[in-house]
């Protein structure tokens, strides 16, 4: 249990992501089976425990601490698993812990125990397991792990360790379960591939490359269709055999949010698409904004009222599986006149083909691209007539073209130090635009962005904020902004929206600093009411596509 | 005679008004008693200073020979007539000079701890238990939650972590006095024979401790080219925590960041202030040793100051010894 629970304590304080890779990846290769695979679990968020609920663990600490000094350390430290991880004392000539007792020993004990006998193990365990180790059980059993460590970034510590392709872990991902250990047998390279029972397994999907001017040139626009590309997430969608699946694009299961869209998905086959929110183009109502996706995802379950007021469907890009038959080295056009009659006898609630754009020239394209017919397109997706379906991204068969961001000067209020590499720089920035209060003109906070800059701009940026600090909050620096001294940068973002949780009252989407505007003084910079235009222009964007459909 | 007129708080520090005497005090007075060598315990100004020896090099290391108008050394265990009263130094286990003051006049008295340790620390005299009707207890980790691991534990993650990324400087923040040159032993304890780097503030103090016989093996300053940002690729640094801040630290190669001291035993104090590997190496007492410590001293009363004291009292009460808190102010325990 020691070195999983180290293994946590460093992945929540490392910031770097090939630094997580590292250390997960050792940890694999010393752990022994079925530790490993519990860990891997736990980190994955695969692993299924009887969970206990927090009021036993705070009868269990009050059987042994006054409930004083249990208040002023509760309060202190604010987290009841750590809390009580650290006041936790065995009791009075209990025998100590003589070896470490391992998370496969610890599963197995709470596996075995039934409702009535969870206190009396969950006193037991604590007894036996020291500090960081009874803090990763705590964890562990009242559900509260957070180690912000994604799935896939799991499965690249996974193909490190085996020196094998990401895609070959995410294809078998959804066909194990804990404790993993055919899968660390082969890693480990003391068996051959898992063979998998499970059909709706996940496909690794085909990803485009970013185009730049040069490539156009180069590339002759009969070889190409362009397609929108649509502003909500990336799904493969499988029902193979029986058993339907919805993954998102790194292979995370999302299948437990979805139940309206497994439901309605009675053909057989695998599809790639977009998940959005709103009404399908069959049922002539609008596709809603990424903001109003938002509200579905990153949930395990759902409730009937979401499900009415947040109904998602999948417009179809590709088809990977017709029926069982495996069609991905097709080509494109092939596929997609597959999928075509597949969407035509579906549920034109849940389902629809994503169009084509027409097009002669890159230039004629471009135009679209700029002026596209939804609020929801965010750019273009180029694929090859003759591009079969393949793994990952390669430059070449696919490319993305992006619409334009939307821009705004803010003034800087806010600074913050980056971590790793960024730790000795001011690199977090809250930045504001000027609106009305109270009569007066000030600047309100609209968000916070730590990245776009160069190196060497971080270095201007950090000079300036360490040379123009007016307060400090903890390790929150004001800067100062003044309508004739202050520092003003261009912030490029991809959508806007009204929030209730920003004093604002706008959020911005995925928010970065494009260009430091050392040439303007904050009096110049934009306005909240220029931001409200952005989200007015969207709105009305909106209204005419549903006056679209519907004629 | 009553304690309470023994030793009373002022603002200006405990107060022994029958000795004309503040220990620790955090202005400038006459006639002051210190403790160790820690800024917020040690102060320049006063105009008598009595303390251990060590305690007085590392004042005047960093005030300079102005720090006061005189000075005095005690011997450890020796007793010194001050008016009417006797004052004794004790080890204290805190930093190298460390000692606790015992107070008496009349049959009463009262030990002063200052900032003490149970645990074994290769750089400076272990704590010594001192009977005493009045035990004056510090509570910097006055509360349950504070059980420090063992230090080899510690240093051992940061062993492993130096094995695991080659490719990174360590940069260990660690107070100057004390904590530092404990972190440089440890090291060398544990079999680690690499040149240690050190930040320019450590470099007095770490010459101290090497001339009264505290062997920190190779120790350079960490002031090389900023061309050669490589030589400090798997390299250990240490500095003062504030140091890891400032552009300083730039001239390392993708650092780690750790930071020693009693408080990163709290998750969330670690991530707050961007340390990647907390190690967890304190020079006070955690909760068990304060708790035990009182017991074995059993002393009549226990007055608590600078920390949590009210968890302290708390637990004095429930223990049936009877026990107040003392509100001094002006120590610092953030640098821990």
């Amino acid at each position: 249990m020691r070195a999983f629970a180290e293994l946590l304590d460093r992945l929540v304080l490392t910031p770097q992501r090939n630094a997580k890779i590292k250390l997960m990846a050792d940890y694999f290769r010393n752990a022994p089976d079925p530790d490993r695979g519990y860990a891997l679990a736990a980190i994955a968020g695969t692993l299924t425990l009887k969970t206990v609920k927090p009021h036993v663990l705070r009868q269990l600490v009050l059987e042994r601490l006054d409930e004083v000094l249990f208040r002023y350390s509760y309060d202190y430290i604010g987290d009841l698993a750590e809390t009580i991880s650290l006041v936790w004392e065995r009791q009075a000539g209990g025998e100590t812990a003589q070896q470490d007792l391992s998370l496969g020993a610890v599963m197995h004990q709470l596996e075995m125990a039934g409702r009535a006998n969870v206190h009396g193990l969950v006193r037991n365990l604590l007894d036996q397991l020291e500090g960081s180790s009874r803090f990763a059980f705590l964890k562990l059993i009242t559900g509260g792990l957070r180690i912000g460590v994604s799935a896939r970034l799991v499965k690249q510590a996974l193909a490190d360790m085996g020196n094998v392709d990401i895609t070959e872990i995410e294809t078998l991902w959804h066909g194990l379960s804990p404790p993993y250990t055919a899968l660390f047998r082969w890693l480990d390279g003391k068996s051959d591939k898992p063979e998998l029972d499970m059909p709706a397994v996940f496909h690794a999907v085909m990803l485009a490359t970013p185009v730049a001017d040069s490539d156009l040139a180069t590339l002759d626009p009969k070889a190409f269709v362009a397609e929108w590309k649509w502003d909500g997430i990336r799904v493969q969608l499988a029902n193979l055999a029986g058993t339907r699946r919805l993954y998102s694009r790194s292979g995370d299961d999302i299948s437990g949010a979805f139940p309206d869209i497994l439901e309605a998905a009675d053909f057989e086959g695998i599809i790639d698409g977009e998940l959005l929110v709103g009404g399908t183009m069959r049922t002539n109502r609008a596709t809603r904004t990424f903001s109003d996706l938002q509200q579905r995802l990153n949930r395990k379950t759902v409730t009937r009222k979401m499900l009415e007021e947040y109904p998602a469907f999948i417009r179809g890009y590709d088809l990977l599986f017709s029926g069982r038959r495996d069609i991905r080295q097709e080509s494109f056009l092939t596929r997609r006149a597959e999928l075509s009659a597949l969407i035509d006898k579906a549920a034109p609630s849940h389902f629809d083909l994503s169009p084509l754009v027409p097009f002669s020239s890159w230039e004629e394209l471009d135009r679209l691209r700029a002026d596209p017919p939804d609020p929801v397109v965010e750019g273009i997706m180029l694929k090859r007539l003759d591009s079969p379906y393949t793994a990952g991204r390669s430059k070449g068969p696919w490319f993305k073209w992006k619409r334009e961001p939307y821009n705004v000067d803010a003034v800087l209020m806010y600074a913050q130090r980056g971590h790793g590499k960024r730790s000795s720089y001011y690199s977090d920035f809250t930045f504001g635009v000027w609106t009305q209060s109270d009569g007066r003109d000030g600047l309100v906070p609209v968000g916070k962005a730590y990245f776009g800059f160069t190196d060497a701009e971080m270095e201007v940026l950090d000079r300036y904020v360490r040379n123009n600090t007016v307060e400090r909050f903890g390790p929150v620096r004001a800067i100062r902004a003044e309508p004739d001294h202050g520092f003003v940068v261009e912030v490029a973002f991809e959508g806007i929206n009204f929030s209730t949780r920003h004093k604002s009252g706008v959020a911005m989407r995925f928010p970065r600093i494009s260009r430091l505007r050392t040439d303007k003084l904050p009096r110049d910079a934009d306005r909240l009411e220029t931001l409200l235009a952005m989200i007015g222009q969207q709105g009305a964007d909106m209204e005419e596509i549903g006056n679209q459909f519907n004629r | 005679m009553k304690p309470e007129t023994l030793l009373y708080p002022t603002p200006k520090g405990l107060y022994c008004e029958k000795g004309g005497f503040y220990i620790d005090p955090v202005q400038p007075v006459e006639k002051a008693l210190i403790t160790h060598g820690h800024a917020d315990h040690a102060r320049a100004g006063h105009t008598h200073v009595l303390a251990t020896r060590e305690t007085l090099d590392i004042m005047r290391i960093r005030y300079g020979d102005a720090f006061c108008v005189s000075s005095q050394a005690v011997v450890l265990g020796a007793r010194t007539g001050i008016g009417d009263v006797t004052a004794s130094f004790h080890p204290a286990g805190h930093v190298l000079g460390s000692a606790q003051i015992a107070v008496e006049a009349d049959g009463t008295r009262i030990v002063v701890s200052g900032d003490y340790k149970r645990r074994r620390d290769p750089t400076c005299a272990a704590f010594e238990p001192v009977p005493c009707d009045v035990f004056i207890t510090e509570a910097t980790f006055g509360l349950p939650v504070f059980h420090h691991p063992d230090d080899r534990g510690e240093v051992a993650k940061l062993l492993t972590s130096l094995r695991q990324f080659p490719e990174r400087a360590h940069l260990i923040g660690a107070y100057a006095l004390g904590k530092a040159q404990r972190i440089i032993a440890l090291l060398r304890e544990a079999g680690y024979d690499q040149p240690i780097f050190i930040h320019g503030a450590l470099a007095r103090l770490c010459d101290y401790y090497e001339e009264r016989g505290i062997g920190l093996g190779d120790i350079r300053p960490a002031t090389q080219d900023v061309q050669d940002r490589q030589s400090f690729a798997g390299a250990v640094v240490i500095g003062p925590p504030a140091a890891f801040a400032d552009k300083w630290a730039r001239r390392f190669p993708d650092p780690v960041a750790i930071f020693a001291s009693g408080w990163m035993l709290v998750r969330q104090r670690a991530k707050q202030r961007g340390v990647e590997l907390p190690m967890i190496i304190s020079d006070h007492c955690d909760w068990t040793e304060l708790t035990e410590t009182i017991r074995e001293i059993n002393p009549a009363q226990v007055w608590v100051t600078h920390g949590r004291e009210e968890a302290l009292v708390r637990w004095c009460e429930l223990e049936g010894i009877a026990a107040r808190p003392l509100h001094l102010v002006g120590y610092d325990d953030e640098g821990e």
